[in-house]
């Protein structure tokens, strides 16, 4: 087989077991290697999205809103402001002439339509370069307004999808600490890195208040501005996704002394696990004892069911690419949970700790790759003669070409896959595309029996 | 006429952006892979726009600009993305298209890619065609348009060989769309040189190996050529003077060119085989005079299912005008034709292919988003929506049926697969439009019929 990765990027993947550990990440994509990575823009509008009672104005020309319009599962218990797709639409006259008084007027239009409660700017790459102010515009809509109106230093091409994250951060710290914090129980937290990708931060929620914990501020799925404004009154901040809000978390440790911590909510093992730690933070023993009640409850629950897809996964072999690696650990330990053997696990935005940690958590073999592409992950899935492939919408159709089954653990999915009863999701769905029938005419099952793969 | 009211704000877009046209084009020409100068985003994001409604991998290169190429120019990371996508893909050419970000910081890419051409070896390089394609002037289907131009004007030989071939110019349909316009083009026994064609290339079979480049495309070798063709057939009654191929080939070779409407409905495809009929010299070949049989007795078992239904219609300007052609005929009443371009050739085309058919002529505005759209079907009350899957949640708001047509369709399978052209096209959506009719009445009913 020849070599299907560029000189340059050959650091970016290591195999277990080969050499001692040493991967390069956290860099530019290399030009022409058609990473599968988005931008600035794209880490800013994922995490901000949810945040369903405000305002979310692309600034820019027309691409950048219409390509994130609705494509998230964030589903919202109340408004749903943010499934709507603005933009200022910079046509050319814009760009030689600046789009500030364009922008100005979008927002008046649209407050007074929508009467949101925040409204967020999104820069876009444009507007990095033709020099438009957008502080200066939201500081005055602001005043008029009486609403915050927030500019997110977005512009897609200065850094990568971390600084996208960052520059999303930076824009809700300015709302903390400017909401009543009085009323908030001593047990409380704020939920962060939880997208509510089909209501999964609802089951969440649901277990929290089953311990006896308040959570005052959702960060940001079913997110609302009024609870983001009093978040600073929680004791604690509970971390998923930590790429994406980690950063909020630390701001907010700096100026608040609210500490935090890094869980997970896929699969029974980092989902009881981070309902233990946060019962064992407030030392509480009543809360410690309905936890583990709850705990077992819900294991008890699914249990049987999994052990069923488990017997017949057993064996199979899974592949991961996702955007944040944390994620990436939950589904190794979700995978063997299940039975199966993770071969493969890469992400986009990793960091030298999280691929350290894989490299820990994983089989010898295995292969860990940072800012892969379409032709690595495709000589992956062959070399290792994958069963199911874990990942986003552009990995799917790499993995279908070549009859390889496919999960989608993305911000797309309308499928729950965390807490408890997202494992049993998680393990059905992985069973549904392994165990169907439709692989037996593919090529790679056929190998010369057919004709359809000659070309 | 222009949008009204004039909102400034956009919501709800009803266009795309000019690079991603530019890539669908490229991916429809042999051996080529799109190449994105800008920054690594907008590969991703059209990617993913793309993957969602073919359900095929496209992979769009980018040169993945960071802050310190926006300020001293993109022009090494062009170079060093062009010589890795020759390394890793080994395509016969590179589609390069620009982006807002490197139009705007000035890059020029065609005294780049001379430069590159004077730094490399012939011999290891892939073709290289390029299109200025700035996000914020025009739609998708100008940069669709302008990547075609572009192929034809920096591919075809000067001087031209004349050969027996028609260049048959589509513009942007489905990959079924091409497959068929082949089919009838073999069965009138002309040589044709279809550019682009995206019938295979996203639209491919499952796969043993995985194909770095997906096989199909024009092949390169006929767009050479095409400037010695003996006419060119082109789609697009909004053109207008935009550049196309047709353009470029009428001023470079003085080539004699067709211009037509999609052809869609009856109407609009009779003038199609008629203009067939005249470059092959030969009569419609009875397989689609027996299409055309079928779909007249079609239209009349179900002519009073559809009659007078009022229909909105939205979507990129030509395909908009080619239903409104079809709607108009079968005797569903247009009451909006919205599209998110700018042609300003929108509703005099409309006007044309309606004229004397319909009583009243249809509101056909341009500028369009579907906040405006939706405005004005509060007081049209439409009966049914035609376009592509974007209107989604105004046919649920309205409970009205959707039919889904065009790009992109990114809740149900099988875009890619949808015949919207001529006699067979026009059936698979008549029938299509009668029976979201009857369902709807159906369901609305208290009585539950079984016989509609």
């Amino acid at each position: 087989m020849e070599t299907t990765a560029l000189k340059e990027r050959e650091t970016q993947i290591y195999r277990k077991g080969e050499s001692t550990f040493e991967i390069t990440c956290n860099k530019d994509s290399l030009a022409g290697a058609v990473s599968q990575r988005a931008c600035v823009f794209c880490g800013s509008r994922v995490v901000l999205y949810p945040i369903a009672d405000a305002l979310h104005l692309v600034h820019g020309p027309i691409g950048c809103a219409v390509y994130t319009w609705d494509i998230r599962g964030a589903l919202s218990s109340g408004p749903e402001l943010h499934r709507l797709s603005f933009s200022t639409d910079l046509q050319e006259r814009d760009v030689i002439f600046g789009g500030e008084k364009k922008l100005e007027s979008a927002l008046h239009e649209l407050i007074d339509r929508h009467s949101p409660k925040a409204a967020f700017v999104y820069s876009t790459c444009i507007v990095g370069i033709i020099g438009d102010d957008l502080e200066a515009v939201c500081r005055r809509v602001t005043e008029e307004k009486g609403i915050p109106v927030i500019p997110v230093q977005s512009e897609g091409f200065k850094g990568n999808k971390r600084s996208g994250y960052k520059a999303a951060c930076n824009a809700m710290f300015r709302l903390i600490g400017t909401g009543d914090t009085s009323g908030i129980s001593k047990y409380s937290i704020n939920i962060l890195g939880d997208f509510n990708l089909a209501g999964e931060i609802w089951m969440v929620r649901e277990y929290f208040r089953r311990m006896g914990i308040e959570v005052v501020a959702n960060i940001t799925g079913d997110g609302r501005i009024g609870d983001i404004c009093r978040a600073h009154g929680a004791a604690l901040n509970v971390v998923q996704c930590s790429g994406a809000t980690m950063d909020l978390a630390n701001m907010m440790e700096e100026k608040y002394g609210t500490p935090s911590m890094r869980v997970s909510y896929f699969g029974i093992e980092d989902m009881s696990e981070a309902l233990y730690d946060v019962a064992r933070f407030f030392k509480d023993p009543d809360i410690m004892e309905r936890t583990r009640l709850l705990i077992q409850e819900e294991v008890q629950k699914i249990y049987p069911e999994l052990q069923k897809y488990k017997k017949a996964l057993t064996g199979k072999k899974a592949a991961i690419y996702v955007g944040g690696s944390f994620k990436a650990f939950s589904l190794v330990k979700a995978f063997r949970l299940i039975g199966m053997d993770v071969v493969m696990v890469g992400s986009q935005t990793g960091t030298t700790e999280d691929y350290q940690e894989l490299e820990a958590i994983t089989d010898p073999g295995t292969i860990i790759v940072d800012d892969s592409n379409p032709l690595e992950l495709t000589s992956f899935l062959k070399e290792k003669e994958v069963d199911v492939f874990v990942g986003g919408v552009k990995e799917r159709p790499i993995a279908y070409k070549l009859g390889v089954g496919f999960c989608d653990h993305n911000h797309e999915r309308k499928e729950a896959l965390a807490g408890f009863t997202g494992m049993l999701n998680f393990a059905r769905e992985v069973y549904s595309s392994v165990m169907s029938p439709v692989w037996k005419f593919v090529p790679r099952n056929t190998k010369g029996n057919d004709q359809t793969f000659k070309r | 006429m222009t949008k009204m009211p004039n909102y400034i704000s956009t919501t709800n877009a009803c266009k795309l952006c000019k690079p991603l046209g530019a890539s669908l084009a490229f991916r429809g020409m042999e051996g080529t892979v799109p190449y994105l100068h800008g920054s690594q985003g907008c590969a991703t994001y059209m990617r993913r726009y793309i993957i969602s409604h073919y359900n095929e991998p496209i992979d769009i290169a980018s040169s993945s600009l960071s802050e310190k190429h926006a300020i001293y120019g993109g022009a090494a990371n062009l170079k060093q993305g062009l010589t890795n996508v020759t390394k890793k893909y080994q395509p016969q050419m590179i589609g390069i298209a620009t982006t807002c970000l490197t139009e705007t910081i000035g890059d020029d890419v065609p005294m780049i890619i001379k430069e590159y051409k004077r730094e490399t070896e012939a011999a290891n390089r892939p073709l290289l065609v390029h299109v200025s394609t700035p996000s914020y002037s025009g739609t998708h289907m100008e940069g669709f348009h302008a990547a075609v131009a572009a192929a034809v004007d920096q591919l075809a030989l000067s001087p031209a060989v004349t050969n027996d071939t028609v260049n048959l110019l589509p513009g942007f349909v489905s990959s079924a769309d091409y497959r068929y316009l082949q089919e009838i083009m073999d069965d009138f026994g002309i040589k044709t040189t279809m550019l682009p064609d995206l019938s295979t290339s996203m639209d491919g079979p499952a796969m043993l190996e995985y194909e770095k480049i997906p096989g199909g495309g024009t092949p390169l070798e006929s767009i050479r050529q095409m400037g010695g063709a003996k006419a060119t057939v082109e789609f697009g009654r909004t053109l207008g003077k935009t550049r196309t191929g047709a353009t470029v080939l009428k001023q470079k070779f003085g080539m004699r060119s067709h211009r037509l409407g999609l052809p869609m409905g009856i109407s609009e495809t009779d003038r199609f085989f008629a203009c067939l009929e005249t470059l092959s010299g030969r009569t419609t070949p009875a397989k689609y005079a027996d299409e055309r049989g079928r779909l007249v007795d079609a239209y009349v078992d179900a002519h009073k299912y559809v009659f007078g239904k009022k229909a909105i219609i939205y979507g990129e300007e030509d395909m908009v005008v080619g239903l409104t052609s079809w709607l108009a005929e079968i005797g569903v009443t247009p009451i909006l034709c919205a599209t998110g371009g700018r042609s300003g050739h929108f509703a005099e085309a409309i006007a044309a292919v309606t004229d004397g058919v319909l009583a009243e002529q249809p509101k056909a505005y341009e500028g369009m988003d579907f906040f405006d759209i939706a405005e004005e079907a509060e007081t049209l009350g439409p009966d049914l929506l035609v376009g592509h899957s974007k209107g989604y949640p105004l046919a649920r708001k309205l409970n009205i049926p959707l039919i889904r047509v065009g790009f992109p369709i990114h809740d149900r399978i099988g875009g890619q697969r949808i015949i919207h052209l001529g006699y067979r096209g026009t059936q698979q959506l008549f029938d299509l439009v009668v029976n979201s009719l009857i369902e709807k009445k159906q369901n609305d009913s208290t009585v539950g019929y079984s016989y509609m």
